[in-house]
Order: C-alpha cells, then structure tokens, then sequence
C-alpha cells in the first residue's frame, strides 16, 4: 500500500505544537509505516518549492498549527490547502488564534509602536518598524506583511479538522491519528477531543455540593496558600473554565492543581467561548447588591479579556461582524481586517 | 431545506391591513410581494382584518389546501392575537406553535412617520419572523390547576366589592389593607355625589360584611412584600405591621384611649387629614373596621422613652380584662398561595402646597376639599359644623376647581370627580352655613347619571358660578370690604373681567394623582404603568380590568381617576375575570420550559444553584443535570449560564433567535 503524504507547518506559534508531535515518541516512528512526511520545516529540510512541485491535492493531510497573521503565513496555508486533501487546524493557535490572538486586543499600530519605537526595551536609536519593503545598508529586502489582525485558520482557509489543546496532549493526538487514518473518518468540522465539557471527566466533579455552585470571591492561584487537590478548584474559588471548555485532555492540568484555562475551546454549538465563559462564571456569584458583585468581579478577575479569551480571542464576536449566511442555517464571522491587506 | 422535525418548511405569510391602521402605513402588497420572495414562502396574501372569521379561514384553507405547515401573521401585537391564530393554526390541522407573529402594527405602522420607512422596517419584521418560524417545533402545552384563592390588595370601596362578590360566590379571599382600618377615601366622605347618599350609611355596612364573612381573611395594617409565581399560583409574602394592640383580644371600647396619659388629644389625626387630633393610641374613626386600636410608636411616650406609666395596658387589663395591648408586638411575614390578584389601591390627591400661589399651608383658610369633607363629615371632629380653623362660621367660601389638574404645570389630566365633589360641597356648605359660595371652574364637566341634573339644581340653589381659573389666593387686601379676607383674584371669562372675591374660605378641589409608591408595587406584581403612573389596563376598551400580567387584574382609582359608581363597576368587572379564571379551574401554560440536551451536558453544576424554583437536580449515576417539567417556569436563567449550551429553552432557542435577527438584518 503506498503510503500517504503528510505535511507539518507552523505559523504564529510557540514551538510547543510542535514539541507535541514529536512527543508521541514511539508512535510517531509507528505512524511513520503508514505515512510519508513531505514538510515539516521545523524538523527537516524542506522549501516552498517542495511543496509547490506536488499536484494539487497529492498531500493526504497537512497539519498546521499557529495562528495567521503575517503574509508569509497567509500565503503557505493557502498553497498547502491547495495542496492537500484535508486540513487539521492542530493546536489552540491554529484552532481559535491561541495566545498570539491576544494581540487583536490591542492596535497592530500600538503593537508595533511598542515593540520599534518606543518600548522599554528599545535603545535610542532610529527607530526600525517593519517595514515590508525596506532598504538597510543599500540593500533592498522583502519582509512579510503584519496583518491587522491575528487570525485563526479557519478565517483564512478551509480547515477539515481541529486536534485542540495547548499544546494538545498527546492521547490527543493519537485518537486524532487513529480517527483520520480509519476506513470512516469523522464529519469534516469535526473537533477530534470529546463531546463533553471538561467536567465530564474530572475526578473533582463528585465534590461539587448538591445544591450548587455559589462563589463570594474569586481567587487567582498564585495567591492561594494552599490549594485543596481533593475538592473541585471551582468551589474553591478559582476560576476553572472547565464548565465551558471541550474535555478529551483528561483533567491534565487539574491533576496538577491548576484549573482549566480553557485551550481546547468551546463545545460545539457554542459560538463565543468567551461570552459562555463570562456567563457562567457571573451566574455563580453569590451575590445580589450590584456594587458587591463589581467588588468580587474587580478583585478576582482583574483581566476579563485574559481569563476569558487566552485562547479565543480572534474565534468570538468582539471586534468582529456577523455576515449573512447565504445558505441560510446560521451566520458566519469574520474578523475586522484592513481591507488592502485583506485578499 | 428540511427543518429539525424532517418537514420541509412551507411557510404561509398573512399579511393584516387592520383597517387603516396599518395599511394607512406600510405598502401591504408591496410587504406581501416581498414575502413571496423570501424561502420557502409557498404562499403570502393581504387580508383587511386577518383576526375576522374570513381571515382566519384563509389559514385553515391554506394549511388544508396547499399544506401549509408553517404559519407567519404579520399584523398587531401578540398580546392581542396571538392566541387567536394559534388557534387557528390548530384549528387548520397544525400544531399551534408552528405559528408565529411578526407585529407591524405596535412595532411599526404606529410608530413609523414615513411610509416608506414604516413599509421597509414591516419587511424586515416579516423577514425576521419566516427566518425564525423554520426553526419551529410542534410543543405540547403544560396545564397547572388554578389555586382557587383570591388577594385583593387596597381595602377601599373597589377592594370591599371585590371582595364581597368573590366571597359571596364561595371563594377565599385574603383582604389586604395598608392602614388599620378599610374603608378609604369614600369612609371619609360625609356625603356622596349626585344622590348626597350618606357615604358612611352606604359604606359601613359593606365594611362589617367584609369583617364577619366566613370567605374573608381581612388583613390591616398590611403590606405586599413579596411575590412570586404565576397566573393561578402565586405565593404572595405579607408583612402585617405591628400595631401594639392584640387585634383578637381588642373589643374597641376606647378605655385604653381615655386612659392615655396624654388627657387630651395631641396630635393630627391622619384619617382626619390633620383637621382633628388624635392621641397616641387610637382608633381612627367610630366606623373603622376592625374596630381595633392601634398605637403610634412615633407618638408614644413609652416608645420614645420606655418611661411611660402604660396607663392604656392597665387599663385594658384592669377595667377591660382584656390585656389586649403589647408593646412588644414585632411585624410578622405570612405568606398566602392564590389564584388570582385584583389591584384596588387607590389614589392620592394632589399636594396643593405644590401651587404656591393658592396659599395652602400658608393661609389657614384655605383648605383642600377632602379636609372639608371631614369637616362637613358627621363624625368628623366638629362634629359636621362647618368653622374656620378659629370657630367662627365663614360668610363667605370660594371653590377653586382643577387644582392640579388639567394644568401642563401639574397634572394634564382631568381628574373627572372633581366637578361634582366641588358641586356636592357647594350644596353642603350652602345649606349648613347660608354662606355666598363662588364655584371658580374652567369648564363643568358632569358627564354622568344624574350628574347634569345635580348641576342645574345647584344653579338654582344660589351658587355663584365663575368661569375662569384663579390667578391667586391673597390676603392682601386693597378696600375696607376685604379686611380681614383672603381675596380670589380670577378672570371671569364669561363676562371678561378680573375679578377680586373676599371671602373667609378657600376650598381647593384637588384632583387624584396615582399613589407615590405606586411603582414599587407595579414590579412587586410585575404589571405596566401608564406614563402617568396609573396602572395600565390590558386593553383601554376590552380590556379595562385585566393586565398584561395574567392574573392580576386592577379595579378602581388606581387605574385612573374615577367616581364610585365606576370603581363599584370596574371591581365588578375584576371579580367576574376572576372568578372566571378560577372556576374555569386549569390554565395553559406556555410551553416555554427549559429543556436539557444530556448528550450535551457535562454535569457541571453550574446550573443549579440558579434555578429560582428549584427544578434542576443533579443525577449522579448519569452525571448530568435534569429539569422537572412541571416546576420549570420558563425564566431561561439557565439557558443562559450553560456554559455547554445543553440547556435551550423551548420557544427561545438560540437558533430560532439567532435566525429572527439574521432576517432582521438582511433588508438592506
């Protein structure tokens, strides 16, 4: 049986995905009987060219993962999705915009006056931005492009398949593998992690109270002494999104007494994360004066867009518009961009 | 595109002129020509009145003929008639609540100037509604028994009919009353417009009926606290004031209040409107029901200082044996289940002193007209005499008509009882003092049985009638004539001078303004208020006594001003909805529950907690969340915390939402 193509790409990442698949360690030499890696750049030699030489649809599956928002970046997914048959958005980055998503909080003109003219960490000289067509030296060079918005991958091309998590864990990843390479591959769309919200999983769940889940303070967990491993982070006081976000990882990060930050995002059906997020958590506060609920909000929760959003910021509503859904089911999004650097 | 159930939708859209109401507005063919266009649309029509048998029957046909199995209505609001096309829809063969209705009327032809425009945003509306109604399910109503109790909050004459009546047909009604004693305004009046009936010969009488019926569990000195439910079952917390004096134990035999140590009476009595005193215990009027006294603990010496020789206590104790006074009462919280509510809370009038220029408060001759009412009142404290604050038999009295209303500066409305009450104290005072009486009016307005004939008989009985509207009341006199006088100054519009009148009393016929707190009490029940303030009827004609809230209906002067014969009338009108609610014994509820998807959930409590009426548990086997049908009320608090969007609400669900808004927008 020939073995089929698979490629690795990354875009606006932190390396950590890629530490992913290279942490599947035996398995992934196991996969290697079955696949044929055509571009990975992280870890071999291979050039655009490589790529572009393939017929159109000869890759079986390219795994991409970072978020989009330089034109280099923008320009490889597109010539990869044209490339291959299926691809998997692998990551929180790729999936929702990840952390670099953040960034879409704050002015691409703040974000480059910070970091080229006039950060903390910046010495006194002439001031260097980016500038895609530069010269230095006498010498004329290219740069990519910095959009005005961190993207997720599905806003710039079509995306088959999601694998979550930041990084996603490995049991992931190869339920991912398994279900890709199987005679009956799930939906295109589909997220490849569980069904259930995280609570679904977790060992802590047993120790919620009957009556439900009232909350009079927030805390953060580098200010709790002593965190409780027996009885659900929730009902302690820390923010734990596990409520709201995709199980599948097994309770990882719980296991280790941190609650759930949120990486592998919403469960279907729901379109803001953030927003699930924020309702959730404001409808557990046990309280009814107006000033004491700004009071626990302000204290414990001093950065909304931080806790909510770490990693789906691009994916939600903020910032963004709904347009019309000529199919008529449901709408989609699209982020707010500037429109000569759109196409 | 097939919808959740399989069916492809086929939606019929029935577009309503209602008369010129909303095809003096919006472009109704052009509306329907565009639903035509919108998908699946297999029919739209136009239709002048689609709530008419005829236009119903087009639906029917419809659904019948061209399987119609989706219903949009675009005309009024569904207050109004979305009943009446669900059924309808039913009636055609369809589950009702594959209908729904797009408002053009309230939403648009209403409140849209230019016809363009009103025609634009109808499209959108309908748009909106088909975008939506292909997200619709067949439901099954849920059906809860009525409780068959009745509370009637306000114990003036509307709350006493109210009541009589429902009791009288066998009903429990809990009676409940602010001040210690029912009765109202109308127990302050001596006598009644246009008959002078005696108010209390006519009033008193119901009021001990109220107190010795079997049905009636009157409460004073009580106020609505709480309320929670819904049509047919509400839970209504009261909390009963303390009033120092054991209400079972009390006889009313007045010992306790001769023995006060204040010998005489000290302080202004509130049912006297400040004209009488009171001591600090007291029973309000002879008449009062329950005749029961009550302590002030503002006024009490052993309140203020613990010091008091309590003489009242041991007088009770000692000459009464009845022991009936205890200081240290608490307020107690009763909470009562009911049926049904009916609002009879009144009015209050207006605050003369508000217009400066009549004086009130600064001249003490100038009164306004309830404080004449307890003065010509029998039982009033003098006794029915007609004085001055000084004793001395005024000569001469003005009566300053719509005072406070009909004026942009106070109240625009007409307060409709003012006319004759000026008239009826006209007549009084005329034939208890053979004073001169100028009634100074803007225009006589006796538009009732009776009421004209009253005005012609006065005419005759040598009343002076000025039309105009007093500039002021002054004591500033300019001739010997006016020494010692408060002077009207007042155009005489009919002869066209300015006129000074001496004379030694004002009367200020001060018009009803809704109660100051009636807006706590309109959240406390959840019904709407007019933008004057008083509570708003359902519908103005049909309507009158119901609300937008299903079970509480309102009755008498807190609904706008109105005499005794209309309060009567109106609490009338309230008991019958009530009884007819309640005999009728179910009622449908909108299956509007919230439902939760257990694939979907993931058991995380989170829910729970926020349930108002404890309809979500938690089943551990399953590790999910479950929902008792018959509890849920539809509040949707739920469907929106979910932080898995397991839990929609049936009616609202995110895409039947999502999908009104989509077509909303999509006009351009």
């Amino acid at each position: 049986m020939e073995k089929k193509k698979v490629g690795f790409y990354w875009c606006a990442s932190c390396g950590g995905c890629e530490e992913a698949v290279v942490d599947l360690a035996e398995d992934l030499l196991t996969a290697l009987e079955q696949i044929d890696i055509v571009f990975w750049p992280v870890a071999m030699d291979f050039k655009r060219e490589d790529v572009e030489r393939l017929d159109d649809g000869e890759i079986f599956a390219t795994f991409i993962n970072g978020a989009v928002r330089l034109s280099e970046q923008e320009e490889i997914v597109k010539l990869l999705r044209r490339k291959s048959r299926v691809i998997v958005a692998f990551g929180a980055c790729s999936h929702m915009g990840g952390i670099p998503g953040l960034a879409n909080g704050v002015a691409r003109e703040a974000i480059l006056d910070y970091y080229y003219r006039n950060g903390p960490a910046l010495e006194s000289r002439e001031p260097m931005p980016p500038d895609p067509e530069r010269t230095w030296k006498e010498h004329g060079f290219h740069l990519p492009r910095f959009y005005e918005n961190v993207r997720a991958l599905d806003q710039v091309v079509e995306v088959d398949y999601y694998i979550p998590g930041c990084a996603p864990p490995p049991n992931v990843v190869k339920g991912a593998l398994a279900q890709l390479l199987s005679d009956q591959p799930p939906p295109s769309g589909t997220v490849l992690a569980a069904t259930h919200a995280l609570c679904h999983e977790c060992e802590l769940n047993d120790t919620k109270p009957e009556e439900g889940i009232r909350i009079q303070a927030f805390r953060r967990p580098h200010l709790v002494d002593k965190i409780d491993p027996h009885t659900c982070l929730l009902v302690q006081g820390l923010i734990c999104l596990g409520p709201v976000t995709r199980g599948g990882c097994g309770a990882l990060c719980i296991k280790g007494r941190m609650p759930c930050t949120g990486c592998f995002g919403p469960l279907d059906g729901v379109r803001d994360f953030g927003a699930a997020a924020l309702s959730f958590v404001a409808s557990i506060i046990d309280a009814d004066d107006p000033h004491d609920i700004e009071r626990i909000l302000d204290e414990g929760i001093p950065d909304p867009l931080g806790t909510f959003y770490m990693y789906s910021l691009p994916k939600s509503l903020l910032f963004q518009k709904v347009l019309p859904s000529n199919g008529r089911r449901t709408a989609r999004t699209e982020p707010r961009r500037e429109k000569a650097e759109s196409r | 595109m097939a919808s959740k159930n399989g069916d492809i939708p086929r939606i019929g859209v029935y577009v309503c002129h209602c008369g010129t109401n909303i095809g003096g507005q919006v472009n109704v063919p052009e509306v329907v020509a565009f639903a035509r266009t919108l998908p699946n649309v297999v029919v739209a029509r136009e239709y002048k009145y689609m709530c008419s048998d005829p236009g119903q029957m087009l639906i029917k046909e419809d659904i019948q003929k061209l399987n119609i199995n989706r219903v949009v209505v675009a005309s009024c609001s569904p207050h109004l008639h979305e009943h009446t096309f669900r059924k309808a829809t039913l009636e055609g063969g369809r589950n009702p609540f594959l209908f729904h209705m797009a408002n053009i009327r309230e939403h648009v032809s209403w409140v849209t100037q230019d016809p363009e425009k009103a025609t634009e945003k109808a499209k959108a509306i309908v748009e909106a509604a088909v975008y939506r109604i292909q997200f619709h399910e067949p439901l099954e109503s849920k059906h809860v028994p009525v409780h068959p109790d009745v509370l009637i909050v306000g114990g003036g004459i509307a709350g006493i009919t109210a009541a009589l009546t429902l009791a009288d047909a066998g009903k429990t009604v809990y009676l409940i009353e602010r001040e210690s004693s029912i009765g109202g305004h109308m127990a302050k009046f001596d006598k009644t417009f246009p008959t002078l009936d005696c108010a209390s010969c006519i009033l008193t009488p119901k009021m001990t009926t109220v107190k010795d019926h079997p049905n009636i569990h009157l409460m004073t000195y009580a106020e609505v606290l709480e309320v929670d439910g819904y049509v047919g079952n509400f839970r209504v917390k009261v909390k009963k004031k303390p009033r120092y004096v054991i209400e079972d134990r009390c006889i009313g035999c007045y010992v306790c209040i001769e023995h006060c140590v204040y010998k005489t009476p000290k302080h202004p009595s509130e049912f006297d409107e400040g004209i009488g005193l009171r001591k600090p215990i007291y029973i309000p009027f002879p008449q009062a029901v329950p005749l029961v006294a009550v302590i002030d603990p503002e006024t009490c010496i052993e309140f203020k200082s613990g010091r008091c020789p309590k003489k009242c206590q041991k007088a009770c104790r000692e000459i009464v044996g009845r022991d009936a006074i205890d200081f240290t009462q608490k307020e107690e919280i009763l909470e009562i289940q009911v049926g049904a509510v009916i609002i009879a809370t009144g009015f209050q009038i207006f605050d003369p002193s508000r217009i400066p220029e009549y004086g009130y408060g600064r001249y003490p001759n100038v009164y306004t007209s309830l404080e004449v009412e307890r003065l010509v009142n029998a039982s009033g404290p003098t006794g029915g005499a007609i004085v001055l604050r000084d004793g001395r038999k005024p000569q001469s009295v003005a009566i300053i008509h719509c005072v406070g209303s009909r004026d942009r500066n106070y109240n625009p409305w007409c307060s409709r009882v003012c006319c004759m009450y000026s008239l009826k104290l006209a007549h009084l005072v005329r034939e208890r003092t053979g004073a001169e009486v100028y009634n100074c009016y803007i225009d006589m307005r006796t538009p009732g049985k009776g009421y004209e004939e009253f005005y012609e008989k006065l005419l005759h009985e040598g009343v002076h009638f000025i039309r105009g509207k007093v500039a002021e009341v002054t004591d500033w006199t300019i001739n010997p004539e006016e020494a010692g006088k408060l002077v009207i100054r007042v155009e005489d519009s009919l002869i066209g001078v300015v006129r000074r009148i001496p004379v030694d009393m004002v009367i200020l016929s001060v018009g009803l303004e809704p109660r100051s707190d009636a807006e706590e009490l309109r959240r406390l029940f959840h019904i709407s208020c007019s933008a004057e303030g008083w509570f708003l009827e359902r519908h103005p004609k049909l309507a009158p006594v119901s609300t937008y809230t299903d079970g509480v209906y309102i009755a008498g002067a807190c609904q706008g001003p109105k005499d005794i014969p209309d309060a009567v009338a109106q609490a009338g009108a309230a008991a019958g909805e009530v009884l007819s609610l309640v005999d009728r014994g179910v009622i449908e509820l909108e299956p509007n529950i919230a439902v939760i998807d257990a694939r979907r959930c993931s058991g995380c409590h989170v829910c729970i907690a926020l349930c108002p009426f404890s309809a979500i548990a938690f089943h551990a086997e399953e590790n999910v969340a479950r929902i008792n049908e018959a509890l849920c009320k539809g509040c949707g608090v739920c469907v929106g915390a979910c932080p898995s969007r397991a839990i929609s609400q049936q009616l609202f669900k995110d895409e039947q939402i999502l999908a009104e808004i989509e077509g909303l927008l999509m006009v351009d």
